[in-house]
C-alpha cells in the first residue's frame, strides 16, 4: 500500500480517537469543577489544558481559563489542532483523500460527523450544553470505529488504522490520568480523603469507565486499584496495557504479511514485556506522574518508528 | 418570421423523441414510462437520485467559482437513447478520428510527413504552443500518444453529426456516465427489463487493459499501472479516485512517485516499488518540473528522463496536445485522407478562416448568421455571436475582424438537437450534446456509451456543467 494511504489512515484513527479524548477532558473537567472550591486549589480547569499539554496555546489566546473558554478551545477553536472541531474535519479530509481505502459505511460516519459538525457549529452557544457536545463527540467516534470493524476488509490498511487508534489511546489514558496529578499536586495531603475519591471516580466516569471498575473491583475506590484497572488490566479496554497489546498484535500482523520485522516491533514487545512485568507498587514507588511521563515519552518514541518505517515512505 | 420565438425552437431543432407528432422507434417504451409517472413520483425519484449522488460523493467543483466544493451536478433522470445502428456508423466514425489524431500525433513528432505534403500548414505545428519540443523524435510504446480521446459531438438532424472539438490530453467526465447509469439502474430497474440496454460497466476493465497494453519494452511481467492526480483539492479528483478504484490500482501523488536509476519508483508501506504505466491526470506543465514548470509541485523530477529512456509510460503522453488544438481541429478531416486513405464519417463544423480572401468575403457577407471566434480565444470571450446580436454589435464585430483577419474563424450557428427533459412544468425539449470516450491502446475500443450533456435552461445552447448544465445516462440499444 502506497505509503501516503497508510499515513492518511493512522491519522484518520489518531484524530478520531484525539476528539474524543478532548470530549473526555471536557467531561472530567466539568464534573470536577462542580465540587465545593476549595481554597488554595490550582484552577481545576488549568489543570485540564497543563494535562492536555497546551496551557501555552489557550494562554495566549483566551486569558483566563473559565469554563466557556476552556469549551471554545476544547471543542470548537479551528486554531486549536486539538479541539474536536479541528480532529474531525482533519479526519474527514484524510478519510476522502483515502476514499478507496475505506467501505462505504466508513466513509458515511466520518462525513456525517463532519456534515453534523458544520450544523453545530452554526446553532448559538447558549443552546449548546456541554453534556451534549461530549457525548455527540462520543457517539460519533464510536460510529466510526464501529463501522472500522464491522465493515472493513482485516488487510494492512486495517492495521495501520487500528496502529492509529492504540497509539493516541495509549498517550491519551495517561494523559486523563495526568490530570489527576495537576488537580492534586499542591496539597498532599488531600491524598486518601474523600475529595480524592470522588476525583478518582470522575476519571472513572470520563471513562466510561465507572461501572466497569466496580464490576472488577468492588468495594472501596482506591488509587491503587484505579492505578491498575487503567494501566495494567487487559480487561480495561482503554488501559495502557490493553493498548500496546494491541499496537504489538497489529504491528506484528504487518510483519508477517510484508514478511519483514524492524525495529518497531521490537520496540512494541519491550514495552508489553515491560508492563507485564510491573506491579502497582511499582508505579507508586516511581511516582505515578514519573511513571506516565515516561510512558507518554515511550510512546511518542514508538510513533514516530511507526513513521519512519512504514508512513514517510523513506524505506528502502 | 410571424410565429413567436418558442415556435421556432419547436420547428428548428431536430428532436431526438418526436418526428413530425410521432414517437421515433428507439424512445417508444419511454413514452409510456414517462406518461406513467405522476409529478410526486417524479419529485420523489429526484430526490432519490440527488441523495444517492451525494451518498456516493460524486460533486463537481468549479474552479474559481467559490461556493460549496461539495456541489452536485444536477442529474436528469430522462434518457437519452441512440439505436444500434445510429451508434454503430458513430463508432466507427469516432474510432477513425482517434486513429488518425494518433497517426498525426507519431507524425508531427518525428518526420512531419503532413506538414513535407503540405497538407497542413507548418507554422501551425511547430509554433503551436502545444507541440512539445522536449520530446520530439520519441515513438511511445505501440506509437499511441493519445489513449482516452473524448469527442465532443452535437446531433443537428437524424443522420448529421459534427464534432466541436477534440480532447487528446486528459478529457474528464467518464465517472458520470457509468455512476449515471448504475442510479438509473437502482431506480428504475423495470426500464432495463423492457429495454434492451447495451452496458458500459466494462469501461474501466477496458481501460486498464489499454493502460497496461502500452507498457514499456522494458517492463517484464505484469505492469504496475498508477493514476496520478494533482490532489484531492483538485476539482476532478472525485473521478480520479473513483477510476483508481474500480481498474484497482494505485491513486498517487507527485510526492508518492520519485526517479532512481532508470525507473520511477513509487513509496509503499513494503518500500519502493517499480511503476511502469503513468495513467497521469496533470498538465504537461506540471509532470516535470526539471523538464517543464520548475515552480510545479504536483509532478515528479526526472520523470521526462525516464520516459525518453523507455523507463516508463505516460498516458496520454507528453505533447498530444498539439493534436486537439482549435486550428488544428480544422485539418483533422485532411489527416483522416492522409494517413488512413479514408473519407471522414464524422464531419467538422464548417470553419471559415478569415485570413483567406474567400472565407473572409463569405464571413463579412453573412455575420448576422454565424458564431465568429478568435483562433485562441476560449471560454466564450471575444466571440460573437451573429442571430443574437444586435446590428450595433455585428458593426463593431466587424471592424475588429478586418483590423486582423488571420486571427479569426466562424462556424455556422449549430442547432444543437433536443432530448426531452424533466423540467419543472413536466417534460420539455433541452438541447444536449455527446461526449464519448474512445480507448487506444493496442487494440481501439469503445463502450457502447457516452455522456450526454444537457442545457438545462430554456432555449440555452450551453452544456457546460459550469454554466447550468447537467447531465443524462445515454443508452444504446442492442440491435
Amino acid at each position: 500500500m502506497l505509503s501516503r494511504t497508510a499515513d492518511n489512515l493512522y491519522w484518520i484513527a489518531r484524530y478520531m480517537e484525539r476528539a474524543e479524548t478532548a470530549a473526555r477532558l471536557l467531561e472530567v473537567g466539568s464534573r470536577i469543577a462542580l465540587l465545593p472550591s476549595a481554597a488554595g486549589y490550582r484552577n481545576e480547569w488549568d489543570s485540564l489544558l497543563q494535562a492536555s499539554g497546551n496551557a501555552d496555546a489557550f494562554g495566549r489566546k483566551y486569558g483566563d481559563p473559565v469554563q466557556r473558554n476552556i469549551e471554545s478551545f476544547l471543542f470548537f477553536d479551528h486554531d486549536n489542532p486539538s479541539s474536536v472541531a479541528s480532529c474531525i474535519t482533519t479526519a474527514r479530509e484524510n478519510g476522502r483523500i483515502v476514499r478507496t481505502a475505506l467501505t462505504a459505511q466508513v466513509w458515511d460516519a466520518l462525513n456525517t460527523a463532519f456534515q453534523e459538525l458544520r450544523q453545530l457549529e452554526r446553532k448559538p452557544r447558549s443552546e449548546l450544553e456541554l453534556s451534549r457536545l461530549t457525548e455527540w463527540t462520543m457517539r460519533h467516534a464510536a460510529m466510526v470505529r464501529g463501522a472500522i470493524e464491522a465493515t472493513l476488509l482485516r488487510n494492512d490498511g486495517w492495521d495501520f488504522l487500528n496502529l492509529g487508534y492504540g497509539l493516541e489511546r495509549a498517550d491519551n489514558t495517561a494523559r486523563l490520568m495526568d490530570v489527576k496529578y495537576y488537580v492534586l499536586l499542591p496539597r498532599v495531603e488531600f491524598v486518601g480523603s474523600g475529595l480524592d475519591n470522588y476525583q478518582w471516580t470522575t476519571l472513572l466516569r470520563a471513562m466510561s469507565a465507572h461501572r466497569a471498575f466496580h464490576w472488577a473491583y468492588g468495594g472501596e475506590v482506591t488509587a491503587a486499584k484505579i492505578a491498575h484497572f487503567l494501566i495494567l488490566n487487559t480487561q480495561c479496554p482503554r488501559s495502557l496495557i490493553t493498548c500496546v497489546e494491541g499496537i504489538s498484535t497489529h504491528l506484528d500482523r504487518l510483519s508477517k504479511a510484508y514478511g519483514a520485522t524492524t525495529d518497531a516491533q521490537a520496540q512494541a514487545r519491550a514495552m508489553l514485556l515491560a508492563l507485564r512485568e510491573t506491579k502497582v507498587d511499582d508505579i507508586f514507588d516511581e511516582g505515578l506522574h514519573d511513571f506516565l511521563s515516561r510512558f507518554i515519552r515511550e510512546t511518542a518514541a514508538l510513533g514516530s518508528v511507526v513513521h519512519d518505517t512504514y508512513l514517510s515512505g523513506d524505506m528502502r | 418570421m410571424a410565429v413567436g420565438p418558442g415556435a421556432v425552437a419547436v420547428t428548428q431543432y431536430f428532436n431526438e423523441m418526436y418526428q413530425g407528432g410521432k414517437v421515433r422507434p428507439p424512445y417508444a417504451r419511454l413514452e409510456d414510462w414517462m406518461k406513467a409517472m405522476p409529478a410526486e413520483l417524479r419529485t420523489l425519484k429526484q430526490a432519490e437520485a440527488e441523495d444517492l449522488f451525494r451518498r456516493i460523493g460524486i460533486t463537481f467543483a468549479v474552479y474559481g467559482e467559490g461556493g460549496d466544493p461539495d456541489r452536485l451536478i444536477p442529474f436528469d433522470m430522462f434518457p437519452r437513447v441512440f439505436t444500434g445502428a445510429e451508434w454503430a456508423r458513430l463508432e466507427k466514425g469516432i474510432k477513425q478520428r482517434a486513429r488518425a489524431l494518433n497517426a498525426f500525433l507519431v507524425d508531427v513528432y518525428q518526420r512531419g510527413e503532413i506538414v513535407r505534403a503540405g497538407r497542413v500548414p507548418s507554422r501551425l505545428v511547430y509554433q503551436n504552443e502545444a507541440y512539445e519540443k522536449a520530446v520530439a523524435g520519441i515513438r511511445p510504446p505501440k506509437g499511441v500518444y493519445s489513449h482516452i480521446v473524448g469527442i465532443d459531438i452535437v446531433r443537428t438532424g437524424p443522420d448529421e453529426f459534427f464534432v466541436l472539438e477534440d480532447n487528446c490530453r486528459t478529457p474528464s467526465g467518464v465517472s458520470y456516465m457509468l455512476e449515471n447509469r448504475e442510479i438509473m439502474m437502482r431506480m428504475f430497474p423495470d426500464l432495463f427489463r423492457e429495454n434492451r440496454i447495451e452496458p458500459v460497466e466494462k469501461y474501466p476493465e477496458i481501460l486498464r487493459r489499454t493502460l497496461a497494453s502500452v507498457a514499456p519494452e522494458k517492463c517484464s511481467g505484469e505492469p504496475v499501472v498508477v493514476l496520478l492526480t494533482p490532489g484531492h483539492f483538485n476539482s476532478a479528483y472525485y473521478e480520479h479516485s473513483f477510476l483508481a478504484d474500480l481498474m484497482g490500482i494505485e491513486l498517487v501523488e507527485g510526492q508518492d512517485l520519485f526517479v532512481e536509476g532508470e525507473f520511477v519508483w513509487m513509496r509503499t508501506t513494503e518500500g519502493p516499488k517499480k511503476v511502469d504505466v503513468i495513467y497521469r491526470r496533470i498538465d504537461d506543465a506540471f509532470i516535470d518540473p526539471l523538464c517543464f514548470r520548475p515552480d510545479s509541485m504536483l509532478g515528479v523530477p526526472g520523470l521526462m528522463d525516464v520516459y525518453r529512456s523507455g523507463g516508463v509510460t505516460i498516458c496520454s503522453a507528453p505533447g498530444a496536445g498539439v493534436a486537439d488544438d482549435k486550428a488544428v481541429y480544422t485539418f483533422v478531416p485532411e489527416m483522416i485522407r492522409f494517413y488512413l486513405g479514408e473519407e471522414p464519417i464524422l464531419q467538422n463544423v464548417p470553419t471559415w478562416q478569415c485570413g483567406k480572401a474567400d472565407d473572409l468575403r463569405y464571413v463579412l457577407d453573412n455575420l448576422s448568421e454565424l458564431v465568429v471566434k478568435e483562433v485562441h480565444g476560449s471560454g466564450g470571450y471575444g466571440m460573437l455571436v451573429g442571430p443574437k446580436s444586435t446590428k450595433d454589435e455585428v458593426a463593431a464585430f466587424r471592424g475588429k475582424i478586418l483590423a486582423d483577419p488571420g486571427n479569426y474563424i466562424a462556424q455556422p450557428t449549430l442547432s444543437l438537437s433536443t432530448t426531452p427533459t424533466f423540467v419543472a412544468e413536466g417534460v420539455a425539449p433541452r438541447h444536449v450534446d455527446l461526449r464519448p470516450y474512445c480507448l487506444v491502446g493496442e487494440r481501439i475500443e469503445l463502450v457502447p456509451g457516452a455522456l450526454t450533456r444537457v442545457a438545462l435552461k430554456e432555449g440555452s445552447l450551453v452544456v457546460n456543467s459550469s454554466q447550468g448544465g447537467g447531465v443524462k445516462d445515454t443508452w444504446v440499444l442492442a440491435e
